[in-house]
């Protein structure tokens, strides 16, 4: 370790595979100071700016809010709220498109501003150190930081770490070209940095705390000397300019001379990195009690008049930052979020600032000409040159584009940090990082299919088992039942004794059906079966009334008809099993369903059995008037019912399905629950709407 | 002589390998059907029985003593080619019988309509389904595989197929909706240089 200080103190540092050296363009807007924005008329704040999980909304439309009040809350631990950047009304919690490259719609809080610019109550904290270190952690989570370089991670949880940390490093080094966010803020706020660093060596307690920069940037450096003069502790490394430098593995490799291997995280190396901003936003929170509501953004470009950096709300809109730096009006705007390396084309200028927005580029037609032609790869190799993560990006390519999913594995495409060094290089005009990208995406979808499968094959599996257990519980059940059963009538008691009679009076009565069966004389059969019905439980009855009614009705066609037939037994049994105190709308309901399965039922029926499809009252072909015919009767009833109910008259005409209608009455006389009643009418116009087609089937 | 000693020899030489084979055959038998097992992987595990078998494993079971490779329908062309990839046999087309229509969908019950009558809970094959008897059901969008097998007996036809809506978390960067910049440097020199955006 003291070897790494030492070359540290020398000057030295390590080299990283590849890079490249693009034209900086940062001239544009380092010579000016950040410029204070007025407020603009609407901020659009998306309720999730980090990775993870988004906040639950406490708060409401029309709600009155004051600045750095908190508009999401959330328990998970990988989750921060987002705060109110100024004082003002929300107008509406709806989705807007965000700040992704894909220009999707997501939820987001629209707020008004007051022009009052009211703060909410605020504790000042400058003796941070009296603190414990979860409550300044809690303090990082409330106040919403997250990673402010440009992944947005929650800072809280990367502070929180219980690891030995040997070297803090300070992200400042800003690598990608025109960027000059990190350089101003570091210029202008040096002093409020260092108490950030201050705050996150307390929680941390690193042997070194190294403050990576690279040499472009001379008086951003100064500051930071200045700053850090008093402390042996902290150590401004001024590293060489070269993209990507900034990335975090690769900064780590230039300055401690480690590679952190894939898929590990540095903690684990003892190795935590925060961006300089982040470091801001922090000391913010912890000492001002000012939550993250606003950053420093560039807004650069040669399309703009006055490129420059500003202090953004977050929620601003770019169209607001582009007015106040000069852009022209034009028809066809390009405008990119993030810097020309890793940003991403927005769809729309109505896209908010979010936390992890560092610059807004509007080039001019010179710097992006649109004659973007992809030709064939010519394998020189010079990708795999610069590529920081030292992989093989042709090889990816070709992989990619035959979606071979497993080489891609094989070949750490996910160790891709899409630098797009290699899409740079390319002579080929190859843009090989959204090639790297459309492949990461479907991995992970397909991932994430797999999980589901495998979740749905458990699922499934269970459920089979269950059905197969309670199978055979109810077996057993039956047997044990069945046993008691045998063992009671076997006692010889006079209880006994009647219940052997009455099996075989039960005997006797099943084979007198039969015989009535075969001699088919339905009337007869009818009597008979509903008396004994009716002694057992009445649902039993009904259902059996129901089967009977059907039969009948397929057998009685010719002579009545067949819709009557049905619902006039089923009216009876129903009516045997409804018991007037207990009529309720769930009834009415249940009566609705059994009607709409009966008519299902006897459609299946009617299509299976040639000589009842025949034998039809309705002797129509099936055509498509039919259907609509009944679909029309079906909405005439409705409407009818509709209108009975409003007119609460106590007699409904419109429908002829005489069960549901009884209880309908039942509750019209009642005069209570109508909507419920609309509903029972819709349902029972549905079901004779479907058994109307049935029958012309 | 020599014939017999030969003859003795080969016999002795197929009784070691024989009782070799029957050993392995003992000591390293395996359970189940691999290829099943293996078939079974490649399935989308909706349980939905559009290749008329009921669910997933049993129709990779059959798959693998001679079914049609082409049954799947929530698989669509991509199983099948796994499939035969697997089988070794030719890509087929899709089963005429079925839909072609495999975007992602869940159910979703229209709860004011839902009468309680539990019907849909006894189809779902992944237990997705929650609710009581004349209590509003309700689906758990995290667990439906899509599989449509809870819609028909719905008596009062409240459930829908909906498509899974696109969000940032599952967008596949598709090129055609977004524009591909590339950022060129006009300083450098002559020969473009392509970027990134």
């Amino acid at each position: 370790m003291e070897s790494v200080i030492e070359r540290i103190e020398k000057g030295h540092f390590w080299k990283f595979h590849g890079g490249i050296h693009p034209p900086e363009m940062k001239f544009l807007t380092t010579n000016k100071p950040i410029l204070q924005l007025p407020m603009p008329a609407e901020l659009v704040i998306p309720i999730q700016q980090h990775i993870g999980e988004a906040g639950e909304v406490i708060v409401n439309i029309g709600d009155a809010v004051v600045k750095g009040q908190a508009l999401t809350r959330s328990t998970l631990p990988i989750s921060v709220p987002v705060h109110a950047p100024t004082s003002g009304k929300i107008s509406a919690i709806e989705k807007a498109t965000i700040a992704h490259p894909s220009g999707l719609e997501e939820l987001c809080i629209k707020l008004i501003p007051d022009g009052e610019d009211t703060w909410r109550e605020r504790t000042i904290c400058p003796e941070y150190k009296q603190l414990s270190k979860s409550d300044i952690i809690e303090k990082i989570s409330n106040a919403g930081i997250s990673g402010m370089g440009g992944a947005g991670f929650p800072t809280h949880i990367k502070v929180s770490t219980n690891a030995q940390i040997n070297y803090l490093i300070i992200n400042a080094s800003e690598c990608e070209p025109y960027i000059t966010a990190d350089d101003l803020l570091i210029r202008e706020h040096s002093s409020a940095i260092l108490d950030g660093i201050n705050i996150l060596d307390h929680l941390l307690e690193p042997a070194f705390i190294l403050i990576g920069i690279e040499d472009n940037k001379p008086e951003a450096i100064q500051a930071l000397k200045n700053a850090t003069k008093d402390s042996d502790k902290i150590k401004v490394c001024v590293l060489p300019t070269q993209y990507p430098v900034g990335g975090e593995k690769q900064l780590i490799m230039a300055l401690t001379g480690t590679e952190v291997p894939s898929g590990v995280l540095p903690t684990t190396l003892g190795i935590v990195m925060q961006n300089i901003a982040t470091c801001f936003a922090i000391a913010d929170a912890v000492i001002h009690d000012t939550p993250l509501i606003k950053r420093v953004v560039t807004v650069s470009g040669q399309a703009l008049e006055k490129p420059q950096n500003v202090w953004a709300l977050l929620g601003t809109p770019v169209e607001f930052l582009l007015q106040e730096c000069g852009y022209p009006q034009q028809e066809k705007k390009h405008i990119v979020m993030g810097g020309p390396m890793m940003g991403f084309s927005l769809p729309n200028s109505q896209v908010p600032i979010v936390k992890t927005t560092n610059c807004i580029l509007a080039p001019s037609e010179q710097e992006i000409p649109n004659d973007n032609q992809e030709v064939e790869c010519i394998r020189c190799g010079q990708c795999a040159e610069v590529c920081p993560s030292q992989l093989l990006p042709q090889e990816l390519q070709w992989s990619a584009k035959a979606k071979d999913h497993q080489q891609l594995n094989t070949l750490n495409l996910f160790d891709c940090i899409e630098c797009g060094a290699c899409a740079y290089v390319c002579p080929s005009h190859i843009p090989l990082v959204h090639y790297y990208r459309i492949s990461k995406a479907e991995i992970r979808q397909q991932n994430l299919l797999d999980i589901k499968a495998e979740k749905a094959k458990v699922r499934f599996e269970a459920r089979k088992l269950r059905l197969e257990r309670e199978k055979l519980a109810r077996e057993e059940k039956h047997k044990k039942a069945a046993e008691a059963r045998k063992a009671r009538m076997n006692s010889g008691t006079p209880e006994a004794n009647n219940e052997k009679s009455a099996v075989a009076a039960a005997l006797a009565r099943v084979k007198a059906k039969k015989a009535q069966a075969s001699s088919e004389s339905t009337s007869s059969t009818e009597d008979s079966n509903i008396a004994p019905a009716t002694e057992k439980n009445p649902q039993v009855a009904a259902a059996i009334a129901r089967a009977k009614a059907k039969k009948l009705a397929a057998k009685n066609r010719q002579d009545t008809p067949e819709s009557q037939t049905t619902e006039n037994q089923t009216s009876e049994s129903e009516e045997s099993t409804v018991k007037p105190d207990i009529v309720d709308d769930k009834k009415a309901k249940i009566a609705a369903a059994v009607a709409k399965a009966k008519a299902k039922k006897l459609a299946t029926t009617n299509k299976s059995d040639e000589t009842s499809s025949t034998s039809s009252e309705k002797p129509k072909d099936i055509s498509p008037a039919d259907a609509k015919k009944a679909k029309i009767a079906a909405a005439v009833a409705k409407a009818k019912a509709k209108k009975q109910q409003a007119d609460k008259t106590k007699e409904i005409e419109a429908t002829s399905d005489d069960n549901v209608q009884t209880s309908i009455k039942d509750e019209v006389a009642k005069g209570d629950i109508p909507d419920k009643k609309a509903r029972i009418a819709a349902a029972v116009a549905k079901a004779k709407a479907k058994k109307q087609q049935a029958e012309s089937k | 002589m020599t014939i017999i000693i030969a003859i003795l020899v080969i016999g002795v030489i197929g009784l070691t390998f024989g009782a070799l084979l029957g050993y392995a055959s003992v000591r390293f038998k395996v359970e189940g059907d691999p290829l099943a097992e293996q078939l079974d992987a490649l399935l989308p595990q909706t349980q939905c029985g559009q290749c008329g078998y009921p669910g997933c494993k049993p129709y990779a079971e059959a798959v693998a003593n001679g079914e049609a490779i082409n049954k799947c329908a929530p698989g669509g062309d991509d199983t099948i080619k796994k499939i035969a990839d697997l089988m070794g046999v030719e890509v087929q087309p899709l089963d005429g019988n079925h839909e072609t229509d495999n975007t992602p969908k869940v159910a979703f019950i229209i709860e004011e309509d839902c009468i309680g009558c539990t019907k849909c809970i006894q189809a779902c094959p992944v237990d997705a389904i929650i609710g009581a008897t004349k209590q509003m059901h309700t689906v758990i969008i995290d667990e439906c595989t899509g599989c449509d097998l809870c819609v028909a007996p719905c008596p009062v036809d409240c459930i829908e197929m909906r498509p899974i809506s696109q969000t940032t978390r599952n967008w596949q960067w598709d090129l055609n909706t977004i524009p591909v910049v590339q950022i060129d440097e006009v300083q450098i020199d002559a020969t473009p240089q392509g970027k990134e955006v």
